[in-house]
């Protein structure tokens, strides 16, 4: 086969480089290669959002794009969001309204929260706004918008809430 | 004082110390590390030079593999072995088994059976050789694959007192119903996974597991060696729900593979796996009769349930278990019978027996009180037994008239209408509905070692783990309550084999029995403490590493003298788990709108009182209820596993199918904890509240429906497609 | 996943007439080739050729194949002169997913019949010849028309079920020149060769789709599912209407989750045109659809839930 041309990118602010079998996964490259296992592995086709990354702003299941393809990319995961001692203000939320109970789809919560409140502060709309010139941040908002990371744990209302801490005070 | 719990514990103990952290909201201890993506579950651990394995998966539903084609596939790239060994599993095994469970996966049971392991040197590898792997079959057995075309056997022994068919001929009001209810599975986040790694004779295995001291021996009986010799890690679980309470077939697969090779081996099974081979809730048929007279007392209870499973499994979804206490009437029928299918195994999904039961029950009381002309809340207060009928055993601690009237009026119930189809917002009917939650308590046998270090900090360890359900939290409340020692200064050690024997988390059991185990390993620690300090025991405060009492008062580390005092504390189910009926109870009240047209249903509110013993962290058990809810709308609304008739395979085995309910399918719950102490339940006067929840909520969801748009509801979930084969056409057919 | 060789194209060019697989967000063909439902041998990237723009054109909007699909709703201009548009990407899969999913290959994406997608089973989608599951097998997700004994797969998106109901155009280019369809023409029936989706030759690639000018009128995209979010049509309906001199001027309808297409037929629009809204003349127009509609078994109930969606839809965007 020809050699597969290598991606350069940068993972939460630090180049890297790959060049291996380009069947491997963004998510697998994270966790098996680069030891960030913040990025969860819940169904590996895209249909729970455990493994949501920031690539170039945008939220996305990192088990559904190649490593390969991430070249030029500027990738963050929840390890590039916060740290145990310098908690980000959304994972202090988490922890203050018990956001997570088993904590397995935590982190893509997490990275997918803190992508949705930047696409609500450019007025994206969704599939539950009324008028989609003109869009208010309600509960109902944010719980469409977060409806690409399922919790089996049921924190739901939690998750929400805590959301809702962060967000600028607005609507 | 380390035997069995034989008489009620009155003292109130953790009433009387002065911590004062016991049932406060805490963050939960292991909360930072699950925020920032640093708590480590079973997949996550990289022993050096760790393969990996993938299953090869069965293609038939019943016969015999002849022949594997390894040849094809050791040739190649990267791939190391293949194993198909008699010790690999068949089927999971069933909660506590604590043996192994039926092994040897040349032959197949189920569509979707493990039936072999690749290993190779990459993931990407090993799961394209486990694809290309052919296998001859020889496909045989007659199992049938629809439970209307199998028999039927005895699940239980049946309840039968008096004569149920002359309660229901002469009841001045009667229901007598039919509900089915489709299978449901736990998926749980995180995939079965386990690494494997041994160090000559010893296996070290990182896992994914609710009970591990049962773990370990069933995987020592299924790999035919000392249970001394295997040491399972897991503490961190991404969701368990009853699907990680047995040892599944990632465990032993790796195990041999990684003993055949060498070198440590990790096994995660896919998603499509974990919904095709784990563990399934058995589909229901349920028949409901109750009998009641003029005043709506009921005289006559039948609750008679058909279930499934595999051929030789004993599990039987306990589907009448909260029926044969909960209400009264004296002639009663209660029984579970269960068909031999050939499809996966079903076993304990969340709240075995009442998710499924409770929901049904609720929504034939619902259609009683219609007939019998009272409130739904008021039928129920008239139903509750002063002792459990047939058996006449008082009931430990029971808070569903608290739970109904406090949620009643926290919800706003008198806002009901009484009659269906009275409130409409555009195409959406709106209604309310009720029920009651119960759910079973259980004692399990329990230890924990309780260590106060010399510098007046505490150490609990335990193998009981944390699968989302607060186990670190509670247990070290409960340390920090009991010797006086701020929570800071308190560290829990959990999930590890080598530690002592927790209860494991499954049937709600975990944090009131492992709980009584730290309990009865300080209440030892403060005899000592209170020696020491020359005063009774009973005079003994501590508080913040200072002991008092009597006038007396030192620092704890003085009395410590440099030295750790550490004690092994210990639990097991006595006399008050066979003198009282003890259950967990609630109310559940919700608020539903249901499209006219569409037949979607929305939740608009929720809100549910629970009434658990002792709320030993209110934070945490707030979110186990939450959970529960949330399983409720599941059950309710979405969840439903799809089966092909013709050869018993689950097809919706993914998350983009198979519906668990997503964010936007939930409202903002609201929950009312009802502080109360059971002391025939435990010492810490503590019940269990992980699944009550569930229990009985989806059939609020059936009540409200019915109060919303007239339909009332006998199969679930209640889909769009049920809905409408009901609901009125809002706009008869133009020819009419 | 099958080995393949991975390589990327860095202009339009490179990727026309190529042999080798497009990949653009990926977030349907790497989750077939994980089941090795496609096994391609080659794959050839085409993220960073360009075409993600979208351009004013003859008074409407050309969408570059590559666009996203979350840029595509929150397009200014589709917001406010394609609700419809904006309103079908937005009811479909999740954030993530349409933060990757691009217009070319929303309109390839394949159907999500369970049998397709699982290695074992008889699917002429799949494995040309072999049979078919579904027919007799669990077919709750299955479509009530156009089907053949071949097949009974739906294309499962959104997107393209409001371009139906506007009548965009698809741009196609490949190494023997370019062409431009109907979007209405561009999937195809299963007929007797269900293992081709739409009318894409060899070599072809999809380069842009075009938006006639904005019409006027009420745009409403409703999308009945098992639950609120996150989950695939039970039925959708796509409908622009516009009353004029109150009669109905225009009725432009598409039906999602119930063909191997887009569904779009013209008669039930003929019905509408002209006449006063009512809910009789809801009902009559609905029951001209669903007359020609076939369940399998398990999804018969399609049949009054599309009736009843269109009946919903239509007293929506007329306001009676």
């Amino acid at each position: 086969m020809p050699p597969t041309p290598p991606a350069r990118f940068k993972v939460n602010g630090t180049p890297v480089q790959y060049g291996g079998d380009p069947r491997r996964s963004l998510l697998d490259f994270l966790r098996d290669e680069l030891s960030l296992y913040g990025t969860k592995k819940g169904c590996d086709h895209g249909q729970c959002g455990a493994c949501t990354v920031i690539v170039d702003g945008r939220r996305i299941n990192s088990c559904l794009t190649l490593a390969v393809m991430q070249d030029g990319c500027q990738i963050t995961t929840v390890e590039g969001l916060g740290s145990d001692d310098d908690l980000s203000p959304l994972q202090r939320a988490f922890i203050a309204h018990d956001g997570f109970q088993c904590g397995y789809c935590t982190p893509g919560q997490i990275c997918s929260a803190s992508a949705m409140i930047a696409e609500l502060a450019e007025g994206w709309p969704s599939h539950v706004s009324d008028d989609l010139l003109s869009v208010l941040p309600t509960d109902e908002e944010l719980r469409e918008r977060m409806s690409g990371n399922l919790c089996r744990c049921g924190a739901y209302s939690n998750i929400i809430a805590a959301i809702r801490d962060v967000m600028p005070v607005a609507g | 004082m380390f035997g069995t719990y034989d008489v009620p514990d009155q003292r109130n103990l953790l009433d009387q110390t002065r911590q004062g952290i016991i049932g406060k909201p805490l963050d939960r201890p292991e909360a930072a590390l699950k925020v920032t993506g640093t708590a480590t579950y079973a997949a996550e651990y990289r022993p050096e030079n760790c393969a990996e394995g993938v299953l090869v998966t069965a293609t038939i539903a019943q016969g015999r593999v002849l022949h594997l084609h390894r040849d094809e596939v050791l040739s190649m790239p990267g791939v190391l072995g293949i194993f198909a060994d008699k010790r690999m599993l068949r089927r999971p095994a069933q909660g506590t088994a604590g043996q192994a469970p039926v092994q040897d996966v040349r032959e197949v049971e189920y569509y979707g059976q493990p039936v072999a392991l690749v290993v190779a040197e990459s993931f990407e590898q090993a799961s394209h050789a486990a694809k290309a792997l052919r296998i001859d079959y020889a496909p045989e057995g007659d199992v049938p694959f629809d439970a209307g075309k199998a028999e039927y056997e005895s699940g239980q022994k049946p309840v039968i007192l008096g004569d149920l068919d002359e309660a229901m001929a002469s009841a001045a009001h009667s229901v007598d119903l039919t509900y089915t209810t489709e299978g449901h599975a736990s998926a749980a986040m995180e995939p079965h996974a386990s690494i494997a790694a041994w160090q000559g004779d010893v296996l070290t295995l990182w896992g994914s597991f609710q009970m591990i001291s049962h773990n370990v021996k069933e995987l020592a009986d299924s790999l035919r060696i000392s249970p001394r010799n295997v040491r399972i890690i897991s503490p961190y679980v991404g969701g368990g729900f009853g699907s990680k309470l047995g040892i599944s077939h990632d465990a032993i697969a790796a195990a041999i593979a990684a003993r055949e090779l060498g070198r440590p081996v990790r096994v995660v099974l896919t998603r499509q796996q974990v919904f095709d081979t784990i563990m399934r809730r058995s589909e229901t048929r349920q028949r409901l009769r109750l009998a009641a007279d003029a005043s709506g007392r009921l005289t006559g209870l039948g609750h008679e349930a058909w279930v499934s499973n595999l051929p030789g499994e004993k599990f039987a979804e306990p589907v009448t278990q909260a029926t044969e206490f909960l209400y009264g009437g004296e002639n009663r029928k209660l029984a579970v019978n269960v068909a031999r299918i050939s499809r996966l195994t079903s076993g304990s999904v969340r709240a075995p027996g009442e998710a499924v039961g409770m929901q049904v029950l609720e929504a034939a009381m619902d259609e009683l009180a219609e007939k019998a002309g009272l409130d739904p809340i008021e039928l129920r207060k008239r139903n509750l037994p002063a002792s459990q009928p047939g058996k006449d055993r008082p009931y430990s601690s029971r808070m569903l008239v608290e739970a109904l009237d406090q949620g009643a009026r926290a919800f706003g119930w008198d806002a009901r209408k009484p009659r269906p189809c009275m409130r409409r917002e555009g195409e959406w009917w709106l209604g309310m509905g009720v029920a009651s939650a119960a759910r079973v308590n259980m004692l399990r046998p329990a230890s924990a070692r309780v260590r106060l270090e010399a510098d007046g900090s505490l150490l609990v360890q335990s193998d009981q783990t944390d699968i989302g359900t607060g186990s670190y939290a509670i247990l070290g409340q409960i340390a920090g309550e009991m010797l006086g020692v701020p929570i800071t200064r308190v560290r829990v050690e959990l999930g590890d084999s080598s530690l002592p024997s927790g209860a494991g988390s499954g049937g709600s059991f975990g944090a009131s029995s492992t709980g009584s185990a730290v309990f009865r390993a300080c209440e030892a620690i403060r005899d000592r403490l209170a020696h020491r300090l020359g005063i009774p025991v009973e005079a003994l405060e501590l508080r913040d590493g200072i002991a008092s009492g009597q006038g007396r008062s030192r620092p704890v580390t003085e009395l410590l003298q440099g030295e750790a005092l550490e004690q092994v504390g210990r639990i097991k189910p006595g006399k008050t788990q066979m003198d009282y009926a003890q259950a967990s109870y609630g109310a559940f009240f919700c608020e539903v709108a249901v499209n006219a047209f569409t037949g979607e249903t929305r939740m608009r509110r929720m809100l549910g009182a629970f009434g658990f013993g002792r709320v030993l962290n209110a934070k945490t058990a707030r979110s186990q209820c939450l959970g529960g809810m949330v399983w409720g709308i599941g059950a309710a609304l979405t969840e439903e596993q799809s089966f092909d008739l013709r050869d018993g395979r689950l097809l919706n085995h993914d998350l983009a199918q198979y519906h668990v309910p997503c964010h936007a399918d939930v409202p903002a719950l609201e929950v009312i904890l009802l502080e109360e102490r059971d002391a025939p339940a435990s010492p810490l006067q503590a019940k269990g509240v992980g699944e009550l929840a569930i229990c009985g909520a989806a059939g609020a969801v059936a009540n409200a429906i019915y109060n919303a748009c007239g339909v009332r509801m006998r199969s679930f979930p209640m889909t769009p497609d049920r809905l409408i084969a009901q609901l009125p056409d809002p706009i008869a057919r133009a020819a009419d | 996943m099958r080995a393949f060789s991975y390589d990327r194209a860095s202009a339009v060019a490179d990727a026309a007439g190529a042999e080798a697989r497009l990949i653009a967000g990926g977030t349907n063909l790497l989750d077939l080739m994980k089941l090795e439902v496609e096994l391609p041998t080659r794959l050839l990237d085409i993220n960073h050729v360009g075409l993600d723009q979208i351009t004013e054109v003859e008074g409407g909007l050309r969408l570059g194949a590559l666009l996203r699909n979350a840029d595509c709703a929150a397009d200014q201009r589709v917001r406010r002169d394609y609700p419809l548009l904006a309103r079908a990407i937005l009811a479909g899969a999740s954030p993530q997913l349409r933060n990757r999913a691009t217009t070319g290959g929303n309109l390839c994406q394949r159907t999500r019949c369970g049998y397709f997608m699982r290695l074992g089973t008889r699917c002429n989608k799949r494995e040309p010849g072999s049979g078919c599951d579904a027919i007799d097998g669990s077919n709750r997700e299955h479509a009530i028309f156009g089907v053949s004994p071949a097949c009974i797969a739906t294309y499962p998106g959104d997107m393209a079920v409001a371009l139906a109901a506007l009548d965009a155009s698809v741009e196609i280019t490949g190494s023997r020149g370019g062409r431009s369809i109907p979007l209405r023409g561009f999937h195809r029936l299963p007929g007797d060769d269900p293992s081709r989706d739409n009318v894409l030759e060899p070599g072809e690639i999809i380069t842009s789709v075009t938006l006639p000018p904005p019409v006027g009128g009420r745009q409403v995209y409703r999308k009945v599912r098992d639950r609120a979010s996150f989950a695939f049509a039970l039925v959708s309906v796509a409908a622009i209407i516009d009353i004029q001199s109150g009669r109905i001027s225009r009725a432009d309808l598409a039906f999602g989750g119930v063909a191997h297409k887009p569904w779009h037929d013209p008669e039930v629009e003929q019905a509408l045109l002209g006449e006063v809204p009512s809910p009789v003349l809801f009902a009559r127009a609905a029951d001209l659809l669903v007359a020609k509609a076939k369940g399998q078994g398990e999804n018969d109930f399609k049949i009054p839930l599309l009736r009843r969606s269109l009946i919903a839809v239509l007293a929506e965007a007329t306001g009676v």
